[in-house]
């Protein structure tokens, strides 16, 4: 009985260090900047402001980051449901010749770090006239090796009877991917749109390469840049930081459960 | 797998499947394999950023600058701190996910573990940016809590991120912090797949709960330690992100990775030595990641 208090405890301990981080800067984000960098601090605002979140959208274009943001990581849902499954399908239905080198090159795509390509990505970029453009930031993410692994790992798990069945009765391939396979992939779909979503809404260095002008600046790319600019005013940085993040954290705390369905998927492959 | 073993696909059936592969070929030729092959051709050249317009201006330097590489010091130093940082936050990280883990799985009631579980999980899915400015305000040596808090107690706090040795330590701390939640739900995942009758077992043979946890968990853990291993060796190899919001790579270049050096090299627009330093990056983490896939299988 003992060891289950100090288990419990234990992980209270390890919880409340992993939110202090969290709820301390949420809070802080409703103070005054005097109120910040009080000596003692205080820990709920003793006046409680939005002075920080409308000087922040005053001082930045967090807004419009807001909408591209929205626009880059819905795009890049669609282009990863759609032709993660339909790869991860060939994978795991269809035997053709060079399938097991092709697949090879997904593993391998995986271990190639981002800042090894990233100046010839950013020359090709340039060269097809999308630097600061919406497409320059989605293309090179637009199928990724994690979704095709696990849009392979979960097709492989439909019954062959099915797709058999169907071939049998005369359907084009495409037809029994859309008609059956897909239909039969949502929670798969489901768990793949999320982490796609919030990969590309978190990511950072390859939008601030292509992003040129602030009003194609994603979130992150905004805050880091208004960061850099505005190191001192804690007010407006943390209100910043409370935008980037919460959308994410409130997604996540619906849809946990498909998360860390996602996760184990990755570790199982 | 429905590899069809022995018997040829026939050619409309493979012209098929390749229309369905198509868009991850091109994808990959376009956007990985054509520039990973750039990259290598742009290591043996002088190439800089003005050279884009005008790809006459480069000449062939040969191995120049692979050999620069070894005499710049601000790259042994990134070379070094990469070095410190991966032999640091590795197990740091695999030790805290896989205590969180084992609390988790040690018969604590469902809903507080589902609890404990989304709030150790959570700093893994937030923005680095975004978990930057936090951390730089707690650790703010006037107006931040943590000094504030030390400085109740009599400590007089340092000013962690501007310290040449305490900066890379914070961002070690920070990265463990933030990712050992990944690897807590795939070790979860593993210990709650292993059955039940080889823990009684052990304990019919006389083992204590330390000998169970060796010789049955440590075992039966082993494919997904190696997983989360060579996943978070790969990933911390090229680690940036974290430097650069927090620090830059200062103070002094305390903090500078071997990817924000590499960083640092096409901002200046020397195109042809970020592309040496980069070839030598993959190169290690690809010898690296075969090198761990080795050692776990043959153990």
């Amino acid at each position: 009985m003992t060891r289950r208090v100090w288990t419990y405890a234990g992980l209270a301990v390890g919880l409340v260090l992993v939110a202090f981080p969290f709820g301390w800067t949420l809070l802080a984000s409703f103070k005054p900047e005097g109120e910040i960098r009080r000596d003692p601090p205080t820990f709920l605002p003793d006046q409680w402001t939005f002075g920080n979140y409308a000087g922040l959208f005053e001082r930045t274009q967090m807004d419009q980051a807001f909408f591209n943001s929205t626009v880059v990581a819905l795009a890049a849902v669609a282009g990863n449901l759609l032709f993660c499954s339909m790869v991860g399908y060939a994978f795991a239905k269809l035997p053709f010749r060079g399938r097991n080198v092709l697949f090879g090159l997904v593993l391998v795509q995986m271990m190639v770090p981002a800042i090894v390509v990233m100046i010839p990505q950013f020359v090709l970029i340039a060269r097809f006239g999308l630097v600061n453009t919406f497409l320059g930031i989605i293309l090179p993410t637009v199928v990724t090796p994690l979704g095709i692994f696990l849009m392979r790992q979960f097709i492989a798990d439909i019954p062959d009877e099915l797709v058999h069945a169907a071939r049998v009765d005369g359907a084009r391939e495409f037809r029994i991917f859309f008609q059956i396979v897909l239909p039969l992939c949502k929670p798969a779909l489901a768990t793949l749109g999320l982490i796609t979503f919030f990969t590309s809404w978190n990511a950072f260095i390859w939008p601030a390469v292509v992003a040129q002008s602030e009003d194609m600046y994603t979130l992150p790319v905004a805050l880091a840049i208004f960061n850099s600019a505005q190191a001192t005013q804690y007010g407006l940085l943390i209100a910043g930081a409370v935008v980037v993040v919460l959308p994410i954290l409130v997604i996540f705390l619906f849809l946990q459960r498909y998360f860390v369905q996602g996760t184990t998927f990755t570790g199982l492959k | 797998m429905v590899a069809a073993v022995g018997t040829r696909a026939p050619l409309r059936r493979t012209g098929i499947a390749w229309l369905f592969v198509a868009p991850f070929v091109v994808v990959f030729a376009v956007f990985w394999a054509g520039p990973l092959l750039v990259g290598l051709g742009m290591s043996f050249t002088d190439m800089r950023s003005t050279d884009v317009r005008d790809p006459l201006g480069v000449d062939l330097v040969g191995v120049r600058n692979y050999l620069r590489l070894f005499d710049d010091e601000l790259m042994r130093k990134a070379a070094v701190n990469t070095l410190v940082f991966v032999v640091t936050a590795l197990p740091l990280t695999l030790g805290l996910g896989l205590a969180a883990a084992v609390a988790l799985n040690s018969g604590i009631a469902r809903l507080p573990a589902v609890f404990f579980r989304l709030g150790y999980y959570l700093p893994y899915i937030t923005s680095i940016i975004g978990i930057a400015v936090a951390w730089r305000f707690l650790l703010d040596p006037d107006a931040g809590p943590v000094n504030q808090l030390l400085a109740a107690v009599g400590v007089d706090g340092p000013s962690w991120l501007a310290d040449e040795t305490l900066a890379l330590p914070v961002i070690i701390v920070m990265t463990a912090w933030r990712s050992f939640g990944f690897d807590m739900v795939i070790l979860l995942a593993a210990l709650q797949g292993i059955p039940k009758e080889l823990y009684e077992a052990a304990e019919v043979d006389g083992a204590g709960r330390w000998e169970r946890f060796r010789w049955v968990t440590v075992p039966m853990l082993r494919p997904a330690l190696l997983f989360c291993t060579v996943y978070s060796s790969i990933g911390f190899t090229q680690f940036m992100e974290e430097p650069l919001v927090m620090t830059r790579g200062g103070p002094a270049g305390a903090t500078t990775s071997a990817s924000l050096a590499i960083y640092n090299q096409f901002g200046s627009g020397n195109f042809g030595y970020a592309g040496a330093a980069a070839t030598v990056l993959f190169t290690v983490i690809a010898a690296l990641a075969f090198l761990q896939f080795r050692l776990g299988r043959s153990r």
